[in-house]
């Protein structure tokens, strides 16, 4: 018996497992694809990096200019008394307060903008959305960004408290450990990896959408008329020529005209003649090709207005 | 060709006339470039946040575009093979659908709606869970006390390290008295404050993001607290310091306490959401008690250190347990006219 051919490889069906079509409130169909594990993971380490630095270099001016510039005696922290020392006191207070709420706004003041993205996210290629096509509130922000603190800083400082008590392990480690793996398996048990501020949220994040109009292909005169001004030869294709190929081909036919690179269209010529029975010319492969993708592409069209499509070269004649 | 040019700006590009154009979808398309490109400039302008240079026709034309080019989209699906087109459409129609359905608001546009009524409105929708988080709160006080008052190992069992130094059944009332007031002065009270500040966020953190298991922790997690409380008045109540206890515990408690109570209120009502989400879908519900309880606990933690920065810094400063309790009273008084009492007619009555 034999065994059905191994389906061709398809670069676009590598997100097709991530693809989600949302129906918008006007009714408006928009395919979008769910951000991997991978880079929400990437963006989010760069995101406390940049918290991190951030911190580290505030904590360090702030030093430089206590005990620095201004030679203020260590100890008045520990043990000093008086106006001064409340003053500092109060100092590092605030700047405790003031830490908290930077990691905090971090978050939310770059997911409110208009991006919906904090620079990890940006680097990534991702951003935040709603789950169900609708508005994407403020308060589904500041609510995905709270879970935030509880998802990752909680569990961080439990096991830094646990690392710095040393070999004590205690419940409230043990704990924090099962609450990380929980919050880790979230993301990963659901199909559209939200996390548990996403759930909560009604958010998930999707591939940022970016792509510049390319030019019209189809409008040089072999497009017109299938007449090379090279050789001045000239590309008519017959019903049965073009029929070998379907919606599939033609797109990699796009790519290999947009590139625009000599050894392709050659080796595309070659591949295209072969297959319809004709001789490949030398010199005009790009008239050849312009010629053959705008016939296709027509009879292809014709077919899609009258409800019949073909796939690629293996469908059927729809 | 004049509004062309200017929205091509930067880049001029060859613009075709639409006879060029070989095949029927590529007329279609160059027909309608024009308005595409406008909105594709009007969506990158406000990307990069440069509302202040987008004229108001550009942002009422915004939604307009935006169903242009989703209609484009529509008719470009069953009609074009252009992939390269139909890839750009797509994209354009996702980006102008997050800025016309994005937050509305930035971080301190929200700030101020939230300090401005919205607040009160959100613990006001969770009303029912902060009774069950009251009862949850009283009961775990009453336990306290009995079990201390039947059996003082319990108290051992209930009170953490860091809090029974001196404060331990069998200590003489001078000890404890010792601990109620004068400077505690072994670090500064400030960076004491700081610390508590994290303690208590964690507890109410924790409180709220138990919720999530059907609100049974965070319930437990509530008796808990307040069952170590119980056993603390009870303590100080032996050796007759009750009133003192009370009136040091309320310079900050009142804070303190009403913020660990909306906390697990607010986790309560997502355990609730998800435990009974009623109509809705089990996501949704989650989401829609998500959203407002994330409200309650951004105020939560404002609520936090307010409370920390009392607890450094007043209940130091006034040694006086008449004034403790009125700093103490006039925030519980604030917090429920805050919350409850005081309300933007307009946002209420919609």
């Amino acid at each position: 018996m034999k065994r059905p051919a191994k389906a061709p490889y398809r670069p676009e069906l590598e997100t097709a497992k991530r693809r989600r079509r949302i129906v918008t409130p006007e009714g408006i169909a928009l395919d979008f694809v769910v951000a991997s594990r991978g880079s929400r993971a990437g963006a989010v380490m760069i995101d406390l990096i940049l918290i991190g630095t951030a911190m580290l270099v505030s904590t360090l001016l702030l030093i430089l200019l206590l005990f620095g510039a201004l030679q203020v005696p260590e100890n008045l922290i520990e043990n000093g008394e008086g106006p001064a020392a409340r003053a500092l006191q109060f100092c590092a207070v605030l700047w405790i307060v003031a830490m908290f709420l930077f990691r905090n706004a971090y978050f939310l003041f770059f997911e409110l903008r208009p991006r919906g993205a904090t620079p990890g996210k940006r680097l990534a290629g991702i951003r935040i959305a709603a789950r169900n096509g609708g508005q994407l509130t403020a308060e589904a922000v500041i609510a995905r960004n709270l879970t935030r603190d509880i998802e990752l800083f909680l569990p961080a400082l439990f096991l830094m408290q646990a690392g710095m008590s040393g070999s004590d392990m205690g419940a409230a480690t043990l704990a924090g450990a099962a609450w990380l793996t929980v919050i880790l398996a979230i993301p990963i048990a659901n199909r559209d990896h939200l996390r548990a501020g996403d759930i909560v949220s009604g958010s998930w994040v999707v591939e940022a959408p970016r792509s510049r109009l390319a030019t019209v292909l189809a409008t040089g005169p072999a497009s017109h008329s299938g007449r090379s001004e090279v050789s001045g030869a000239q590309f008519r294709f017959g019903e049965a020529e073009l029929a070998v190929y379907g919606e599939y081909e033609l797109q990699v036919l796009e790519r290999v005209l947009r590139d625009n690179s000599r050894e392709n269209m050659v080796a595309v010529t070659e591949t295209i003649c072969r297959k319809v029975g004709w001789e490949p010319g030398r010199g005009d492969e790009r008239a050849f090709l312009e010629a053959y993708y705008t016939q296709l592409r027509a009879r292809l069209e014709k077919g899609m207005r009258f409800g019949k499509r073909k796939a690629d070269k293996h469908a059927g004649d729809g | 060709m004049s509004p062309l040019a200017r929205w091509f700006g930067k880049t001029p590009e060859p613009v075709l006339a639409v006879e060029q154009a070989a095949l029927r979808s590529d007329r279609f398309r160059l027909e309608r470039e024009a308005d595409w490109k406008r909105l594709e400039d009007i969506v990158t302008r406000m990307e990069k946040g440069r509302l202040s240079r987008l004229s108001d026709d550009d942002i009422l034309a915004l939604p307009v575009l935006y169903r242009t080019v989703a209609s484009s989209l529509a008719v470009a699906r069953e009609t074009s093979l252009d992939a390269a087109t139909l890839a750009y459409l797509e994209s354009l129609a996702q980006r102008a659908w997050f800025l016309v359905y994005g937050p509305r608001v930035g971080l301190w546009g929200w700030l101020k709606r939230f300090l401005g009524g919205e607040w009160g409105r959100a613990v006001r929708g969770i009303g029912p869970d902060i009774l069950i988080a009251l009862a949850a709160m009283i009961a775990g006080t009453l336990v306290g006390w009995l079990l201390v008052s039947a059996d003082p190992e319990w108290y051992g069992a209930l009170i953490p390290d860091g809090l029974s130094d001196v404060r331990r059944p069998g200590a003489d009332a001078e000890t404890l008295r010792r601990t109620l007031y004068g400077d505690q002065g072994k670090s500064g009270l400030g960076l004491f404050a700081a610390a508590l500040f994290n303690n208590n966020a964690q507890v109410s953190i924790l409180a709220f993001a138990l919720g999530f298991a059907f609100a049974i922790p965070s319930l437990l997690l509530l008796v808990h607290n307040m069952a170590t409380l119980g056993a603390m008045l009870w303590l100080f109540g032996r050796a007759g310091l009750l009133p003192d206890l009370v009136a040091w515990l309320m310079i900050h408690g009142t804070t303190e306490l009403f913020a660990i109570l909306l906390a697990g209120a607010a986790g309560i009502h997502v355990g609730r959401a998800i435990a009974f989400p009623g109509e809705a879908a089990t996501l949704d519900a989650a989401a829609s008690a998500g959203r407002r309880a994330a409200q309650v606990m951004a105020g939560v933690v404002l609520m936090l250190i307010i409370a920390a920065i009392l607890e450094g810094f007043f209940r130091q400063l006034v040694q006086d347990p008449v004034g403790r309790v009125a700093i103490g009273s006039f925030m519980l008084v604030f917090w429920i006219g805050y919350l409850f009492v005081w309300r933007r007619g307009r946002l209420d009555r919609a």
